[in-house]
């Protein structure tokens, strides 16, 4: 049978769309498969806002320049050294012509203005949002003839000694002459994270969609292609209990946790909450809740911090007194006045800002507050309940600098590539910085489709 | 996943649990638009879009003068509704552009001057087009009464060739009063709308603000959904209703332009209607009818192609009313430029007179006070903002 067409795009976000624009702009026929509808389309995409891209010189939206050795050292940072440094070096490189392509796509910048984290500098965000830049991707892709299928989930994909023949969608057999996999990691596959979590994982909210389950991933794995990444790693907040499963997106976030204490179900505080200043400790705190009993725990604060942090979706649940607080959140109430009643005493007299690391902290407690710590003696009392909130996992597929999956004997592939969180693990092996992984998607999308068009052009 | 009662207890009683800032509002619109910038106030991705979302994270709780401002800020360009990852049919059902409309189209209902007109707003569409066909009849009726068959399907030219028909002071008596009473039900309006909003004296003083709103206003610089245009039938982008808009109002402009300038001819230089086309009145007044046909009809035609999704909210007899009076009022001043010279005049004169009449009396009952009140929303955002 002879394909129709030269690539097949599997998945419908930043580095699907990347990857067929740049394959349909080598020249090659394409067909993206996504398996969601038209509203749903985009996977993760659809909740993001920004993406780090390396700089020489401020711009109209970027507060000022941001070099690859800089932002090479805060991967290094925040992954504490897991990463390919060759390929991640190879990345940064390739991000600094992102601006300006992803621009010739139709995606508008805009400043950094509000919002969470201070990124004006080190990240471009999309006007508009994450929804935004994927619908300009997909009028660019439309308008350059890519042919787009939604609600075409693929079930199997036809693959011979690293070579890849055809994909199954329905109960239609579809070939082509290269593949482009770019379908997402499989954090919504709660059996696939009890492998590893075990019941746990009952009790982890997706943050966003539900579409990946990792079906190409483990289609991929089970037909030769090398693995990368710990299964278990994966970029995980603390968000609000009260989410959705799927999809609450960034609203459910909760920026609190610096202002007050944070404790678990036996009404014991864990961590310390002022470790450092919040952008830095933002994505620590889902792995956190995962550990503790039930995989939840309550951010504890009074009314003096209540307008310090950006709002959330819903409203902090609130009592006269911490007993009766303790009350509302099912906690043993002489436990959790014990508690706020040791971290009290234990709070040194500082000077509170919550700009800068402060002088705020405790003495002789266990966990310390390092920064930020102030008595919770103002009425009312609030909390917020939070659970593990996983954004992405980073189990994947190993690929090269031309994004050409590695099979298990070592070889490239001869014509299947991969982008995206697929392949996250590749560049992550933990932790995250805040827009790489819409870095990740672009800058290897686009390589994933040049390459892959080349291939079936050859 | 345990069961803990806080959790299965529904937050709001919006989608998905989400809920406002305030259980306190006067109407269930007002209380979904709470919901929603409460929902919106915590993600903020739309803020480079316009001026509501800037003004919305200026606060943290929303009262019902808080959201009556932002409804009357955003220009209903649609560009969050399909930006906004939330959107229906996503659980949290976020469609700002439809709740703000809602929320718009009643505060005009209360804010209307006399309060005994706040039902109009809610069937405008009949309600004006009753408004024009007693006003078009008066005036059929009153010319037919008054004047000689012989004068009203006669052939007037030259100099006062209208008066003819109608002496120029009853025209000015009848029409002075009709623009009189708009502007004063209009006042009203505002001063409801200013206080509604807790505008703080001295606002209107600051000439910064004024002229950043001016400028605003002028290119309809939010109906460009942050540099990209506006959308309308899908969401691809598009600066065609904006221009629209602007030869509607340019138009109209232009024909105001012409009546106050053809009342400086009358009184200053004794030069009386019709004039010759070339001079000022007419020139203006050619113009700005072209831009009052142009316009109308292409926001009609807008209005029939736009996605019913992002329609939802919005009313569409209000605003099909005004666009056809305005359409009207253009086409009846053309054809009477046209003809003005044939014995057509007559009647032609009292249609063109009874529908600008019934323009003028319903301009506090409609649509018309959209641009008011944005006006002054953007006064106020550019204040609040500090001319950004």
């Amino acid at each position: 049978m002879k394909p129709e067409y030269d690539v097949i795009v599997i998945g419908g976000g930043n580095a699907a769309l990347c990857a067929a624009i740049s394959a349909r702009n080598e020249g090659a026929s394409v067909l993206v498969l996504e398996a969601a509808d038209a509203f749903w389309r985009g996977g993760n995409t659809r909740h993001t806002r920004n993406m780090r891209c390396a700089h020489d010189a401020a711009t109209a939206s970027l507060s000022g320049p941001y070099s690859e050795s800089e932002f090479f050292d805060d991967l290094l940072r925040v992954t504490k050294g897991q990463t390919d440094e060759a390929l991640a070096r190879f990345m940064i490189h390739e991000s600094k012509s992102m601006l300006g392509w992803i621009e010739e796509q139709g995606v508008r910048w805009q400043p950094s203005l509000g919002g969470t984290l201070s990124l004006g500098r080190t990240n471009s965000f999309f006007l508009g949002g994450g929804r935004a830049m994927l619908n300009a991707l997909y009028q660019t892709a439309e308008d350059l003839g890519v042919e787009i299928r939604y609600e075409s989930e693929v079930t199997d994909i036809e693959i011979e000694g690293g070579h890849f023949h055809s994909v199954t969608v329905g109960a239609e057999r579809l070939p082509a002459r290269a593949l482009v996999a770019a379908a997402g990691g499989f954090e919504s596959n709660i059996e696939w994270l009890k492998r590893y979590w075990g019941e746990a994982a009952d009790n982890f909210l997706i943050r966003g969609t539900r579409n990946n389950r990792g079906t190409v991933l483990r289609l991929l794995l089970d037909n030769d292609v090398r693995e990368v990444g710990d299964p278990t790693q994966c970029h995980a907040v603390a968000i609000d209990a009260r989410a959705p499963k799927y999809d609450g997106g960034i609203i459910t976030r909760l920026d609190c946790v610096v202002f007050g204490i944070v404790v678990n179900r036996k009404a014991e505080r864990f961590y310390d909450e002022g470790e450092d200043i919040w952008p830095k400790r933002y994505a620590i705190w889902g792995r956190l809740v995962a550990a503790q009993p039930d995989q939840i725990a309550f951010i504890i604060f009074d009314a003096s911090s209540l307008k310090l942090f950006m709002p959330s979706l819903y409203p902090p649940i609130s009592a006269p007194t911490i007993a009766e607080l303790a009350g509302k959140l099912e906690l043993d109430s002489s436990a959790l006045e014990e508690t706020v009643a040791a971290f009290n005493a234990a709070c040194r007299p500082g000077t509170f800002d919550d700009k800068i690391l402060d002088d705020c902290s405790t003495e002789g407690l266990s966990p310390p507050k390092s920064h930020w710590a102030r008595p919770l003696v103002e009425a009312p009392f609030y909390a917020y309940p939070v659970r593990p909130g996983i954004t992405f996992t980073y189990l994947g597929v190993r690929v090269d600098k031309d994004a050409r999956m590695t099979m298990n004997d070592g070889r490239g592939s001869a014509n299947m590539f991969a982008a995206g969180e697929i392949m996250a693990g590749n560049v992550l092996g933990e932790g995250y910085a805040a827009g790489i992984g819409m870095t990740i998607g672009a800058v290897f999308g686009r390589i994933a489709g040049r390459e892959a068009a080349r291939s079936a052009l050859s | 996943m345990n069961e803990l009662a806080f959790l299965r207890d529904t937050v709001g009683s919006g989608p998905a649990g989400t809920a406002g800032s305030s259980a306190q509002h006067a109407t269930p619109a007002l209380a979904e638009a709470d919901r929603l910038m409460t929902v919106c106030n915590s993600c903020r991705y739309c803020e480079g879009l316009c001026a509501v979302f800037p003004a919305m994270e200026m606060r943290r709780s929303f009262s019902d003068g808080d959201l009556n401002y932002l409804a009357n800020l955003c220009h209903n360009c649609g560009a969050c509704y399909y930006d906004c990852q939330f959107s229906p049919p996503h659980e949290f059902s976020v469609h700002v552009p439809a709740a703000l409309a809602q929320v718009r189209t009643e505060s005009y209902a209360q804010y209307v001057w006399p309060r005994a007109f706040a039902g109009v707003f809610a069937r405008n569409g009949l309600f004006i087009a009753i408004a024009l066909a007693v006003a078009v009849a008066i005036f059929i009726a009153g010319f037919v009464a008054w004047t000689d068959p012989g004068v009203l399907f006669g052939t007037h030219t030259g100099p006062g060739a209208f008066y003819k028909l109608m002496p120029h002071n009853t025209m000015v008596l009848i029409f002075g009063a009709a623009a009189l009473f708009a502007i004063l039900a209009i006042g009203m309006g505002v001063r409801a709308f200013w206080r509604d909003i807790g505008e703080p004296d001295g606002a209107l003083r600051d000439t910064g603000s004024v002229w950043q709103a001016i400028k605003d206003a002028g290119r309809l610089r939010h109906l460009g959904g942050g540099g990209a245009g506006c959308m309308n039938d899908s969401e691809r982008a598009s600066n065609r209703r904006r221009s629209y808009h602007h030869l509607t109002f340019y138009g109209f402009m232009l024909c105001f332009a012409s009546t106050s300038m053809a009342t400086l001819y009358h009184y200053l230089l004794g030069m009386q209607a019709p004039y010759p086309w070339y001079d000022l009145p007419v020139v203006l007044g050619t113009l700005g009818g072209i831009g009052l046909v142009i316009g109308p009809i292409g926001l009609l035609h807008d209005k029939w192609r736009r996605d019913p999704d992002l329609s939802e909210g919005t009313p569409f007899g209000m605003d099909v009313a005004f666009l056809l009076m305005l359409l009207l009022t253009s086409i009846t001043g053309l054809a009477l430029l046209v003809l003005r010279a044939t014995p057509a005049m007559g009647l032609l004169l009292a249609l063109h007179l009874g529908v600008v009449f019934a323009l003028f009396v319903t301009m506090p009952y409609g649509k018309f006070v959209h641009g008011i009140y944005r006006f002054l929303a953007l006064v106020r955002a550019a204040r609040e903002l500090e001319h950004p």
